[in-house]
């Protein structure tokens, strides 16, 4: 119960972290954000002035405290401005329609890496010296790859050159959103290149380490025990050596998830994806400054969401956990 | 003064057992080391003998994005300019870039790993907290939103910013670190002959951590570089200073890859990838330093038709005969 006790703590603090500095960035940044909204945006009404001067603490109406309660009611609100490119739409709304593409890919491109990469890292840990084990310096490459241009390659390789798929976009021109099976078709399509993409350069990662503590952990009593009463390999690799090796990769995770998030936002740059990644990117180089705040408290709030459920899969997969003796 | 006769004695073991540990740095290592040197030497000497001004535009036609040639070793750019020596002149900036970042966030880590350590209780858990919410906290996007900001995209803030997101992963391991060293025999000796507190932090914690920091410094260049270069690809820097990320931006600014200009984008992505799998190889060798498991042994032995290295786990009979013999 401890245990719970802690996190739940961690997430409170790390949820009002993230708020906390969201809030802050504008107010403490050089130059006035308003100011400079309004020299690029002359269309913008006085009443969108007033407002963003109230958003961003640069009319000075009222004190920091003040300020910060009115912010904080708006976000529990949900209310998260207007946003400057596409005005009047509600930055909230700009965000529930991007946020699911970027959700779907990275999640079920994460997933896989994840599994790919661990259940590799078992194989070439077990056989030590074997053929995987000796390409594995080689896939050192792929970490220190940046990720954009392996993803430009790849595009140029798949998409330009051979033509077996779509050089960009999330799916088809002239098609509607919906659930209907020429969409879904197509949206499926345009994603195979990007998730690619993802799972090749993070699933090293992944495989190292997973490599790293199986070979520590077969090395233990329990482990000889296990392989001297005869157990057939398999079961002495699945049921002894991987399920204690996995819990640093489990726990490592929940860590690498912001890593996770950068890739994911340069994914969208090269592809040109329909996601939250280019939506922040489009805001940054046109300053809009409400869309970016937004954007930024909605995508760490979903890595703290995806950090707890991390965490849940810690303790399912930890005895120790769930008697709160340890924690990852 | 006999009690401090322990760590006087363990510390002359330390240092000479230190040749020999070198003497067993893998090929991995080795090979980490040596282009991890190389780049340091290209980024020294390279502004020096770079052979054009690599802002020298020439509208001649010969020079426009022409492929490498005697006149120019790695070809032109779509303005004339010579790639080698942008690549000489922006090795420098890159690498300057990711050592002070490494530098700063390293010593931000230690300070904060080892007080977290040592000095425990609610220091340990406010310190504790603090790292794991900036870990939380998605660097790229955190990234983006404050340069974002910034009306001057400088080197200076870049590092700044950058070693403010850098610092907690290396605290983290080093705080674990501390707090397994805080409570061994020569630390506990150390304190009852009265030395200082900075005395034991400097003299016996810090340098058994040596080659944790040292891990923790190579991991924070890779994330430096590899973000670095993100950012300028995004266009997120400073435009008048050449870096690697620069030119990958006006590469892809200028549809290298469509003109199938490989001379223009390849050589700088291939720096980037090579210096970061330099760095990542370098990391192997100071884990193996700290993990004998992990180190290839040089002694094999054959058993039962099968190689085994000392470091695998103990080979256990298996046969059918045997397996029968038991069941009966």
């Amino acid at each position: 119960m401890a245990f719970f006790v802690r996190r739940l703590v961690f997430y409170v603090v790390a949820g009002w972290a993230a708020l906390t500095v969201n809030f802050f960035i504008p107010r403490l940044m050089p130059g006035n954000p308003v100011e400079t909204m309004m020299a690029k945006f002359p269309q913008l009404q006085p009443q969108a002035q007033r407002a963003l001067e109230a958003e961003f603490g640069a009319g000075h109406d009222g004190s920091l405290v003040h300020q910060y309660g009115q912010y904080v009611v708006n976000v529990l609100h949900g209310n998260l401005g207007t946003s400057v490119i596409e005005y009047p739409a509600k930055v909230s709304s700009i965000i529930a329609s991007t946020l699911p593409w970027t959700l779907t890919l990275v999640g079920v491109a994460t997933v896989i890496s994840f599994v790919l990469g661990t259940g590799l890292g078992i194989l070439a840990a077990w056989r030590r010296g074997g053929w995987l084990d000796r390409v594995l310096p080689a896939l050192t490459f792929l970490q220190g790859i940046p990720y954009f241009f392996l993803a430009l390659l790849v595009v140029d390789a798949f998409a330009i050159h051979l033509n077996w798929f779509p050089i960009q976009q999330g799916y088809s021109q002239g098609l509607v959103p919906g659930w209907h099976w020429a969409f879904i078709q197509s949206a499926l399509y345009h994603s195979v290149l990007p998730a690619f993409t993802i799972v090749v350069t993070s699933m090293a990662g992944w495989m190292l380490q997973m490599r790293n503590v199986m070979i520590t952990t077969i090395g233990e009593d329990y482990v000889l025990a296990a392989q001297a009463k005869g157990l057939s390999s398999r079961r002495v690799v699945g049921a002894y050596a991987a399920r204690n090796a996995i819990l640093p990769n489990l726990s490592g995770f929940a860590l690498s998830l912001g890593f996770v998030i950068s890739g994911a936002l340069l994914m969208e740059i090269v592809f040109s994806y329909p996601g939250i990644g280019l939506t922040l990117y489009n805001a940054v180089t046109s300053d809009d400054y409400p869309l970016m705040q937004g954007i930024f408290l909605i995508i760490a709030l979903a890595v703290l969401l995806a950090n707890l459920a991390a965490d849940a899969a810690y303790v399912i997969a930890d005895p120790r956990a769930r008697a709160g003796r340890a924690e990852p | 003064m006999t009690l401090a006769l322990p760590t006087r004695t363990r510390r002359a073991r330390l240092s000479t057992a230190a040749p020999s540990r070198t003497h067993r740095l893998s090929t991995k290592a080795r090979v980490g080391a040596l282009i991890c040197t190389l780049f340091v030497i290209a980024a020294i000497v390279g502004p020096m003998v770079a052979p054009y001004n690599p802002s020298f535009q020439s509208f001649a036609p010969v020079d426009i994005l022409h492929a490498p040639s005697a006149a120019h070793l790695l070809g032109t750019t779509a303005r004339g300019e010579d790639v080698l020596s942008q690549i000489l002149v922006g090795l420098r900036a890159t690498l300057v870039l990711g050592v002070l970042t490494g530098a700063i966030a390293t010593v931000l880590a230690v300070v904060v790993g080892i007080s977290a350590g040592f000095l425990g209780g609610v220091w340990d858990e406010l310190l504790s907290l603090l790292s794991n919410v900036f870990l939380v906290l998605p660097a790229l996007p955190l990234l983006v939103v404050l340069i974002g900001y910034l009306p001057q995209r400088g080197q200076t803030s870049t590092i700044l910013v950058l070693s403010f997101l850098g610092w907690p992963w290396g605290a983290r391991v080093i705080r674990a670190q501390t707090l397994t060293l805080r409570s061994r025999d020569f630390v506990a000796a150390s304190r009852e002959t009265g030395e200082r507190t900075w005395r034991i932090i400097f003299f016996e914690i810090l340098p058994n951590e040596v080659s944790l920091i040292a891990a923790s410094f190579v991991g924070t260049v890779l994330y430096a570089i590899g973000t670095s270069v993100a950012l300028a690809f995004i266009g997120l820097t400073n435009f008048s200073q050449w870096s690697l990320g620069l030119i990958l931006y006006w590469a892809q600014n200028g549809n290298a890859l469509q003109l199938n200009a490989w001379w223009w984008f390849a050589p700088a992505g291939l720096c980037v990838a090579l210096l970061g799998t330099g760095l990542v190889l370098l990391n192997f060798g100071i884990d193996e330093i700290g993990n004998p498991r992990l180190r290839e042994a040089t002694g094999r032995v054959r058993i039962d038709g099968r190689a085994w290295r000392p470091s695998d786990p103990t080979p256990v009979v298996r046969s059918a005969a045997t397996a029968r013999a038991v069941e009966r």
